[in-house]
């Protein structure tokens, strides 16, 4: 009887200590990946291909989401902003949004589920396969060979892809407010221009980007490298990269907004 | 001490937390010879590799290698031993990303700083010397089992190495592609004057190319000798294993708690 | 030939990167190299600010002339100090006055500066004397209220109570 009243404390208590566990684990496989570094930027051509696989073959989503969620911003906006006559703020509606939580957030989620789960497959894979085992066998360190140039990889992709999201945004907000509504192009612009500003908005989404970057690679290539390596280990392991990316962007996304803005 | 036998495991135990895996072990490889430790699975054969190559640590005991105690080195030199070592994986793990001239050159872009017109000849004669020239550009995908198998021996010997590990090399290959890897090993051994241990289950393959062989069972040395002396053995436990019977001392089913008869009739009830 | 297409990307790739946040940069938060050197400083004192912030626009007739750097609490007179960075093109008359205006009847509030007609300008770190704080709307309402229960005596002068009287 007591039993089956502590067992779901038990459980709490036992997931917590191993989230905690992970938690140290991950932040020594950072340290592991700060001082394994100097090679892979050394030889900066794995890393560039890295940034081939995680950035270049992420700009199509990035592109076509970004429009997207601009051109409904503009819809959204306009229909609540025209209610209090304020239809000509868009511009700053559609840009203050993007560039303070939608860029970042979203681009990031994106690129969780787009890049982030393949780099945890591909690593895993290479653990399931000895390919990382082999590595060793040759005294070659997977960490700085394997996990190293895909780790900064991650880190320059993510606010690149995050700055384009923002551009494309802003492209689709124009074209729904301007080319389709009609509103006038210059109260756009100038209201955006007239509320964005470039420390407050532009950079601290930039910084959000590149923590969102440093955090969803991290847990991607720490995912793949701490796999079980079974097939179904694998599969694991991509699946909970998504799902913990996800909850640590938006809980990431709240601890920064608390301390800019 | 002598330096004589190239490898020596003295009084070697290893378990990974409570269960354990191996228990006093002692083995000898002899220089320049091709030794093969065999087992039923689960024996911790592989387990035996992987203190040789430095990948694990054995909780007591001594693994000398070429004169140096494996067990106590720290990174730096775990990495200079294993650089003198080749070792080949039971599925090649050959990197599924570079192409098969890229899988060989890896040892050599990685541990010197040779041109690149010097390794991409050196490359072709390591792939020659498994029989695969012209193979450089094929991805490890568009290769069979067997030739996965060849060229992942090629980057093996890409260094020249002293020792050559071999974990299952037989594992899931069509007799052929067995017969040619079987004699690639010997030739490699005989030719290039390398030690060598074998990892295998497959009895009668090996015991017509090594030269001495060691039985692990539950974590311990079982019997050992020539092929010769094992071939002949009166011992009913290696004449089991070695004709592979389905009865004898050790027993084909697992040792369930309960019988057969029991659980049949728990599931009519 | 491989690596070098992949080298193309990647460079395409950066340099995106970097076009977008130059585009972010200039086209959205309409970076102009405004340093310091182009504005001068002048300070208010207000009875109440109302909800007015750093940053908020200060407009002469409709025009933006500057923008407010800074607001404190003075410790001795407990008014709201204010501080204008006013752009160097313009200059106002030692009698200008201020007051703090809305934007629409609930938009953001800035700054309105009127020119005077003193021949003499305020220097950079002048105080303007003449200032007029912000409507408030619920004291607005009270005092409309309180009219309202005396009404008769002195009626048509509720119709002025939307600013409080210039102080100093």
């Amino acid at each position: 009887m007591f039993n089956t009243l502590a067992s779901p404390f038990r459980k709490l208590g036992e997931l917590t200590i191993n989230a905690v566990w992970r938690l140290g684990f991950a932040t020594r496989f950072l340290g592991a990946i700060l001082m394994y570094s100097g090679q892979s930027l050394m030889r900066l051509q794995m890393t560039i291909r890295e940034v081939y696989f995680a950035g270049v073959l992420s700009l199509i989503i990035i592109v076509v989401s970004g429009l997207f969620v601009g051109m409904v911003l503009g819809l959204q906006g306009y229909n609540t902003l025209s209610r209090f006559g304020s239809a000509d703020a868009l511009g700053a509606l559609v840009a203050l949004s993007l560039l303070r939580e939608l860029g970042p957030v979203l681009a990031a989620l994106l690129f969780a589920s787009r890049s982030g789960s393949a780099m945890t497959a591909e690593i895993g894979l290479m653990k399931a396969t000895e390919q990382l085992d082999a590595m060793r066998v040759m005294a070659v360190n997977p960490i700085a060979r394997v996990v190293a140039p895909r780790f900064w990889a991650g880190v320059i992709s993510m606010p690149v892809l995050a700055a384009l999201f923002n551009v494309m945004g802003v492209f689709g907000g124009y074209l729904i407010g301007v080319v389709m509504i009609g509103l006038d192009a210059g109260t756009f612009w100038s209201q955006m221009q007239a509320n964005v500003d470039l420390h407050s908005d532009v950079i601290n989404g930039l910084i959000k980007s590149l923590v969102f970057g440093i955090a969803v690679t991290l847990i991607a290539v720490f995912e793949g490298y701490d796999a079980t390596p079974t097939a179904s280990g694998v599969s694991s392991a991509t699946t909970r990269t998504v799902v913990t990316s996800a909850l640590v962007i938006l809980a990431l996304d709240f601890v920064l907004t608390a301390f800019m803005f | 001490m002598s330096h004589d036998p190239y490898i020596e495991l003295r009084n070697v135990s290893f378990g990974y937390g409570e269960r354990q895996i191996l228990s006093n072990i002692n083995l000898r490889v002899p220089r320049g010879q091709l030794v093969a430790i065999m087992g039923g699975s689960g024996s911790g054969k592989t387990t035996l590799l992987r203190l040789i190559s430095g990948q694990v640590r054995p909780d007591s005991g001594e693994v000398w290698v070429d004169g140096k105690n494996v067990a106590t080195m720290n990174t730096r030199e775990l990495y200079a031993h294993r650089r003198k070592m080749g070792m080949l994986f039971q599925f090649g793990a050959l990197f599924t990303d570079l192409s098969v001239a890229d899988n060989v050159a890896f040892p050599l872009r990685e541990h010197t700083a040779l041109p690149e017109d010097m390794i991409r000849d050196l490359v072709t004669l390591k792939l020659s010397a498994v029989g695969l020239r012209g193979t450089q550009t094929l991805m490890p995908a568009e290769l069979s089992g067997g030739m996965a198998r060849r060229v992942a021996l090629a980057r093996a010997i890409a260094l020249d190495p002293e020792l050559m590990l071999y974990d299952e090399p037989f594992t899931g290959l069509d007799p052929i592609s067995l017969g040619v890897i079987a004699h690639l090993i010997k030739r490699l051994n005989q030719a290039l004057g390398t030690s060598a241990v074998m990892v295998t289950h497959d009895v009668q393959k090996s015991l017509e190319i090594v030269d001495y062989v060691y039985f692990v069972a539950h974590g311990e040395i079982a019997a050992e000798g020539s092929p010769e002396t094992v071939r002949h053995s009166d011992s009913p436990w290696l004449k089991q294993f070695v004709h592979g019977d389905p009865d004898g001392p050790v027993h084909f089913a697992y040792p369930a708690d309960t019988s057969l008869a029991d659980d049949l009739s728990a599931g009519a009830r | 030939m491989k690596r070098s297409t992949i080298d193309l990307w990647v460079g395409i790739f950066v340099a995106i990167g970097i076009a977008s946040v130059i585009f972010l940069s200039l086209k959205v938060a309409n970076l102009t190299p405004q340093s310091n050197e182009q504005t001068y400083a002048l300070t208010a004192d207000f009875d109440n600010i109302g909800g007015l912030k750093v940053k908020a626009p200060v407009k002469s007739a409709g025009v933006l002339v500057g923008r407010v750097s800074n607001i404190q609490l003075d410790a001795k007179t407990y008014q709201a100090k204010v501080t204008l960075a006013i752009n160097k093109q313009y200059q106002f008359s030692k009698d200008a006055s201020a007051e703090i205006l809305t934007a629409g009847i609930l938009g953001e509030q800035y700054v309105g500066l009127t020119e005077g007609g003193d021949p003499d300008t305020l220097q950079p770190g002048d105080k303007i004397s003449l200032t007029s704080s912000a409507m408030v709307l619920e004291q607005l309402i009270g005092k409309f209220m309180t009219n309202f229960a005396e009404k008769g005596s002195n009626d048509s002068s509720s119709g002025h109570a939307d600013k409080t009287a210039p102080q100093q």
